[in-house]
């Protein structure tokens, strides 16, 4: 029966700690967005309310500010939680896998999807702390096995890399449209 | 029953066929697998279904969405741990019962409560179809602007206990769906005279931001685990006739998962939550809930899978999406200039049933394929988390980028990855942002063209159906302010912290 009663509050959310910082970083940003209203859209003259270009990001804007401000409400007056740095510290951290991400995207249309996305798997597999043979050859065949699915069978528009000019003309067509 | 047999040529191609078999199998695989579920395959595969026929990437979709729970029930069920969220309450009758030596009797009985809440909820729709014909031409803009305001408020209230959290989150949606240059009278809207604001938010790169690369960077910074080994023996038809005894709370159970999922921003938590409920209270051995029962797991099971066949219901008859996933889906109808609503069941009901008969095979192909290959499954499923975080990151790529080879949409999706990867470790909702960006959009549209015909205020909600649909968003605002006034009377203790006492917020 006690498992039932816990059953009933699991239906509740509950905070956990960063959630002040999110709360006030939220309503900043949401008082910036109506600081801005103004300036960032426009109220159209001989128009009707409901067709004006700015009352739905009003809507949201206004939304914003009012639901942010007493979910910041409750954060304040909520007991507090340890682990606060710690936690905005983890957020920052994802940081360092959007620019490898960012760096991938960027190199695919020098180097080509396939080569690309091998080295970005084996990279990524020996960054998440992988090193045995077993892993990276696991890594690299799933990196072919999604480059030939999505490129060369299923043709997803993804521009074929520069490098591939450079290749025999016995494989660069073959190159330059499945690989 | 010329319609019917029109549905039945329509899915007879072989690559709707074949779509069908990956999506449902490959819903299965990545449904087992902690830390992906149906909405991160989804988000990745979405640009990919654009270059198919709609009804091809359709049941590719929905071969994931229907079958991923399925596949979420086998490691909840055996080591405590659910595949996809809306599996978290299978745990807890699941996993005693394997504890108890009943693994293979738990998951021989999920599997065919799965079953049968799925097929139950075809069943139903395909009996509802005419009904829906009928009713769906009365649905002018004023009603489609309410029901698309009633899900905004519905998804808003679900979320108790973070009320404002979803309210925050709802709006940030309206607004993300604002920026860019306006189409009606050309003016630019949050744009800070960037030009890469002009075009405002493509949906799917905020959807894969906020769901596929969210859940890669989370995956690839977090301690590394694998799911622990574990194996069932013996035949997995036993369950079938276990549930012939707890049929009503079965068939109860699917009703109310057909139920909710017919209402947009309720879902498969709702629907559990009170189909459990019901079973715990109508049980003749309510103290077994949470520690091991049947019932429970039936109840549990059977009313998650009901959910995916109903949730198309709004989508299909109104084109209004009722969650994360089935907003992802309505871009396939968008690129392929499929308009969902109305029309669609009054001039396209055999694509209508097609997707209905798609819905009852995906069933069988997942039970039966479950029947022979949940060994083989619990293999699969012990890859390790930031290996999966790799392999998510790899695919995230062929999403976004295959959309319009832009490197600002990588960035701004790997921006909504960092701003989902937040959300996600505080336990804040992030389907109030897809539903705000979906909904708010067509709620704008909506209302611009509802009020030329609207004279008066009471004009608004003056036809039968825009009555129905403004009562209840009345009755669910009294009904919110009614629990909310009975809880505070309860005094409740304060809120436990830790992830112990946690019910996910996540979807997918």
């Amino acid at each position: 029966m006690t498992r039932i009663k816990y059953f009933q509050e699991l239906f509740q959310r509950y905070r956990r700690p960063g959630d002040l910082v999110f709360a006030v970083v939220f309503l900043l940003f949401a008082l910036f967005l109506l600081s801005q209203l103004g300036e960032q859209t426009k109220w159209v003259k001989r128009t009707k309310w409901f067709g004006q270009p700015s009352l739905w990001p009003s809507i949201a804007v206004w939304g914003m500010v009012i639901f942010g401000a007493f979910h910041l409400l409750g954060s304040i007056v909520s007991p507090r939680i340890y682990g606060r740095l710690k936690e905005v510290v983890f957020w920052l951290r994802s940081l360092e896998y959007v620019l490898y991400f960012l760096a991938y995207v960027a190199i695919v249309p020098l180097c080509g999807y396939l080569p690309s996305t091998i080295l970005f798997a084996l990279f990524l597999t020996l960054r998440a702390g992988f090193r045995r043979p077993l892993h990276l050859t696991l890594a690299a065949l799933f990196a072919v096995c999604v480059a030939l699915i999505f490129r060369g069978f299923l043709q997803v528009k993804i521009p074929a890399g520069e490098i591939y000019q450079y290749l025999p003309e016995a494989i660069r067509a073959f190159a330059l449209t499945y690989l | 029953m010329d319609t019917l047999l029109s549905g039945f040529q329509i899915l007879a191609q072989w690559e709707v066929l074949m779509a069908l078999a990956i999506g449902s199998i490959g819903g299965v695989i990545i449904g087992a697998l902690p830390g992906v579920g149906p909405a991160v395959a989804i988000a990745i595969l979405l640009p990919a279904t654009f270059a198919f026929e709609p009804i091809v990437g359709l049941t590719l979709l929905l071969g994931i969405y229907g079958s991923s729970m399925y596949g979420g029930a086998i490691p909840a069920i055996l080591i405590n741990t659910p595949g996809t969220p809306v599996n978290a309450l299978t745990t807890y009758d699941g996993y005693p019962m394997t504890r108890r030596k009943e693994g293979h009797r738990a998951l021989s009985l999920a599997y065919t409560a799965s079953f049968f809440g799925g097929i139950f909820s075809v069943i139903c729709l395909i009996l509802l179809s005419p009904l829906l014909a009928v009713i769906a031409p009365h649905f002018g803009s004023r009603e489609i602007f309410l029901a698309a305001f009633m899900g905004i408020l519905l998804v808003v209230v679900a979320h108790r206990g973070q009320t404002f959290a979803a309210g925050m989150l709802a709006c940030f949606g309206i607004f993300l769906n604002t920026v860019g240059l306006e189409p009606v009278k050309y003016t630019k809207r949050f744009t800070f005279d960037q030009s890469w604001l002009s075009s405002g938010f493509d949906l799917i790169v905020v959807v894969l931001g906020l769901f596929a690369l969210s859940q890669a960077f989370l995956l690839l910074i977090e301690k590394d685990h694998a799911p622990g080994d574990a194996h069932v023996q013996g035949s997995m038809l036993a369950g079938m006739k276990e549930l012939l005894g707890i049929k009503r709370i079965a068939t109860v159970s699917s009703s109310l998962g057909v139920l909710m999922g017919m209402i947009p921003g309720v879902g498969e938590f709702t629907a559990q939550f009170l189909s459990y409920t019901y079973a715990q209270k109508t049980s003749k051995n309510p103290d077994a809930f949470g520690d091991g029962s049947p019932e429970g797991l039936v109840a549990s099971e059977a009313a998650n899978n009901a959910v995916p066949g109903a949730a198309m219901i709004p989508l299909l008859a109104l084109g209004i999406p009722g969650e994360a996933l089935t907003a992802m889906m309505l871009s396939v109808f968008y690129v392929h200039n499929v308009i969902p609503g109305p029309q669609l069941f009054e001039t396209q009901l055999d694509f209508v049933m097609a997707l209905y008969l798609a819905l009852i095979l995906l069933n069988v192909i997942v039970l039966v394929f479950l029947l022979f290959s949940t060994n083989l499954l619990l293999k699969i499923i012990q890859i390790p988390t930031r290996f999966l975080g790799m392999m998510i990151l790899t695919l995230s790529f062929i999403g976004v980028y295959s959309l319009r080879n832009s490197i600002t949409d990588c960035a701004i999706a790997a921006g909504f990855g960092v701003f989902g990867l937040i959300l996600k470790r505080l336990n804040l909702p992030i389907v109030p942002i897809i539903l705000g960006m979906v909904l708010g959009g067509i709620m704008e549209v909506k209302l611009r063209a509802a009020m030329a015909a609207v004279k008066t205020p009471i004009d608004f909600i003056s036809r039968p159906i825009a009555a129905v649909i403004f009562v209840m968003i009345i009755g669910i605002l009294v009904l919110h302010v009614r629990t909310l006034i009975r809880e505070q009377k309860a005094k409740q203790k304060p809120e436990p912290v830790g992830p112990n006492y946690e019910h996910s917020s996540q979807q997918g």
